[in-house]
């Protein structure tokens, strides 16, 4: 599909938009939930690979089609490797720090199951994820 | 060891009354009346965000924030908290809306000081989904340009942004499109330069497998406003998944109509391929950088002619970094003048940088021009790592120097950092605590660079082997004074007579040490260096803790004396300083 001009360009930002309202802002109209993984080569090498892949065996087992697992980029905390942000519909996102694979079942059953904390990994609880952001 | 605790007090403009100068001071003086001075690390810091409940203190590392401090209060702190470690429950912070005492501190500082341009979509967006991009007004600001912009207006634009190359050098951006466009013929290119080879920097591998259309965009914006067709992305083979990912990326623009021939229906056609490099630190250099692509050795050239005028195969080519290009849609969306709101006088935006070392929150972090490294090491970086002291951080890896305690209040810009002897290098940022040794830090640069030096030119390739065999023989105490003269005689002729930046900036790391710590180079020099640890025969107590845990045995005494260390034995592994309960151990 080749996109001609700046108008079909905006159509299908307007398609796609409601991804990002979920993971910046928390908005959301269905009950589907995402799961972003920090999966640059850093993460990958403290264990996201790992992370990622039990998650989504669990996932998988439970038949939790309403959850989506999405790999991003460098989400920045080197110091807690691996992480995960969380963005479930009218919640602020959270972001959770060394979500190693065997703490995955953990994170499955307390974050998206009863949807509660882990608080030893929480990292940030908020909106502001950013001072600013553009 | 209990009172191993840093006292952090807000140093803040709004909180800058004298009535709180005065409180550093009282409170250095009533730290020294209860002898807890040399084991308490106060530590002066930036506004912690909450002015109206100023002065600030804050307890590390138990994360205690106490509000409202009152000079009679700095008694309670002392003597309940830091000698008997109750909590003063008085002073904490309440917390307006939930009416809760808010013992630590859990809002991320990591975040708030930080604005992120070139990161905006790192972290948020799958670098493999051009929707995801799309949704984050992706290849917008190449469609307004395409059809609302001329050439000329690009390259005013970002003129006007001023803003400056990230790779390290600082040239003005707008700028050089401006020269490449100016060049006759119809045969030119669009370069990005993503040969990142500074040890212990990853900013830009970051950038390109957390947002890799960013770039591709930037690169097509770029070949329409110098008039170019073909774009090359140089890229080291080390970053198997950037390369990955960027294939990826490329080959979606191209199913888009992104890349390709008449792009928006436009007659502008463009199109990137993917250049692998080995992995040569001199290949960052754009000579050498264009060399290698053109399959020759990757050996730097004399500029001029600058790549502007005759680059790659000869013709004009723009060469620009990662980071660079990753300004450039937000500059097109947002407007010039959004852009130079943001900094310094002469250096706008932001600026991304790897954040290591001695430093609790290691990271990658994004900040304004302006902002000073003390924000960025105890705000950001959540201080020094077991509450060492801090000793200088390191910029600009094997190019730049080391920044010491004094300069902690310099804010980041390319000037401010070239006066101080260092550079913004490409954005790596090494923090060492009193444990590191500089003699051996610029001896790790030296060898890296001697290393790495491509053997074309005769100062860099002989002279910064012979720096770092001066600085070899200097750590195995086998040199002389007479060496110290040598070695800067060497740094300055080097730095003067090399044909390319690695030469003429291999140098700093040496002399910047030299600079700010010749002690530690004369300790080495004069061999009066100590080697081993001692204990303060005043001080211990003679609880045997270090006698126990020596893996030489060769501490010796009996209970409630005092012990001593057997010099000549001693590994200096530092077990009995680090067991010590009254910091009896004297270090090295």
């Amino acid at each position: 599909m080749v996109i001609k001009s700046k108008r079909e360009l905006t159509e299908l930002r307007k398609l796609y938009k409601p991804i990002i309202d979920l993971r910046e802002k928390g908005l959301g109209k269905n009950k589907n939930i995402e799961i972003l993984i920090g999966m640059a080569t850093c993460g990958i090498a403290s264990g996201a690979k790992d992370t990622y892949n039990e998650l989504k065996t669990i996932i998988e087992q439970k038949k939790m089609t309403h959850v989506k697992l999405i790999q991003v980029g460098c989400i920045g905390y080197c110091y807690m490797e691996p992480t995960i942000q969380v963005c479930i519909p009218g919640k602020e996102p959270d972001l959770y720090g060394k979500i190693t694979y065997d703490k995955a079942q953990e994170f499955i059953d307390e974050v998206i199951i009863k949807q509660t904390y882990l608080k030893n990994n929480l990292l940030i609880k908020s909106f502001k994820k950013y001072g600013a952001s553009i | 060891m209990i009172n191993n605790r840093t006292l952090l007090i807000c140093d803040g403009l709004s909180c800058k009354t004298p009535h709180k100068v005065q409180m550093f001071n009282l409170l250095q003086k009533k730290l020294e009346e209860n002898d807890l001075i040399n084991t308490i690390n106060l530590v002066k810091t930036s506004c912690f965000g909450i002015c109206s409940q100023g002065p600030i203190i804050k307890v590390l590392p138990d994360d205690i924030v106490y509000v409202n401090i009152k000079k009679e209060d700095l008694d309670l702190i002392i003597t309940n908290h830091l000698l008997q470690n109750n909590i003063v429950d008085k002073l904490l912070y309440i917390n307006p809306l939930t009416k809760e005492k808010i013992k630590k501190e859990k809002e991320s500082k990591f975040y708030q000081k930080q604005y992120r341009i070139a990161l905006r979509n790192c972290g948020l967006i799958d670098p493999e989904n051009i929707n995801e991009y799309i949704a984050v007004k992706g290849y917008e600001a190449l469609a307004t340009v395409l059809t609302e912009n001329t050439p000329l207006e690009v390259i005013d634009i970002i003129k006007k942004a001023k803003l400056r190359g990230r790779g390290g050098g600082g040239f003005p951006t707008g700028l050089k499109w401006e020269f490449t466009a100016k060049q006759p013929g119809n045969e030119k290119y669009v370069i990005c330069n993503a040969d990142e080879g500074d040890p212990g920097a990853f900013m830009d591998r970051s950038i390109l497998e957390g947002d890799p259309h960013s770039v591709l965009e930037a690169m097509i914006i770029a070949g329409y406003a110098i008039g170019a067709n073909q774009g090359l992305i140089y890229l080291r083979a080390e970053y198997p998944l950037a390369i990955k990912r960027l294939t990826i990326a490329i080959n979606q623009a191209k199913n888009y109509g992104f890349l390709g021939k008449n792009i928006f229906e436009s007659n502008f056609s463009f199109d990137i391929e993917i250049r692998l490099g080995a992995g040569a630190f001199v290949c960052g250099e754009e000579t050498a950088l264009i060399h290698s692509m053109e399959g020759k050795r990757g050996e730097p050239t004399k500029k001029p002619p600058f790549p502007s005028v005759s680059g790659f195969r000869s013709k004009p080519s723009s060469v620009n970094n990662v980071e660079t290009f990753a300004n450039i849609p937000s500059i097109i969306l947002n407007g010039y003048e959004w852009f130079s709101s943001i900094g310094t006088e002469n250096s706008k935006g932001t600026k991304v940088f790897a954040l290591a070392g001695k430093i609790n929150n290691i990271g990658l972090i994004e900040v304004p021009m302006g902002t000073t490294l003390r924000e960025i090491i105890y705000d950001i970086g959540g201080g020094i790592i077991n509450n060492k002291k801090f000793k200088a951080v390191q910029s600009g890896g094997p190019s730049g120097g080391v920044i010491p305690l004094e300069y902690l209040d310099t804010p980041i810009d390319y000037e401010s950092l070239k006066e101080i002897g260092s550079m913004m290098g490409s954005g790596g940022l090494i923090v060492l605590d009193e444990d590191d040794d500089m003699v051996k830090l610029a001896k790790f640069y030296l060898d890296f660079t001697q290393d790495e030096s491509c053997g074309k030119c005769t100062p860099c390739r002989i002279g910064t082997k012979r720096m770092y065999e001066i600085l070899d023989r200097l750590t195995k105490m086998e040199s002389n004074p007479d060496d110290l003269d040598i070695l800067e005689d060497l740094a300055i002729n080097i730095k003067n007579s090399s044909l390319c930046g690695l030469g003429q900036t291999a140098p700093n790391p040496v002399l910047s040490t030299m600079e700010f710590f010749k002690e530690e180079y004369e300790a080495y020099a004069y061999k009066t260096k100590k080697h081993t640890y001692s204990i303060i025969a005043n001080k211990c107590i003679g609880c045997t803790k270090c006698a126990k845990v020596c893996p030489v045995e060769c501490i010796t005494g009996s209970i409630k004396n005092p012990h001593i260390i057997d010099e000549s034995q001693c590994i200096a592994c530092g077990a009995c300083y680090t067991v010590c309960p009254v910091n009896a151990v004297e270090k090295p």
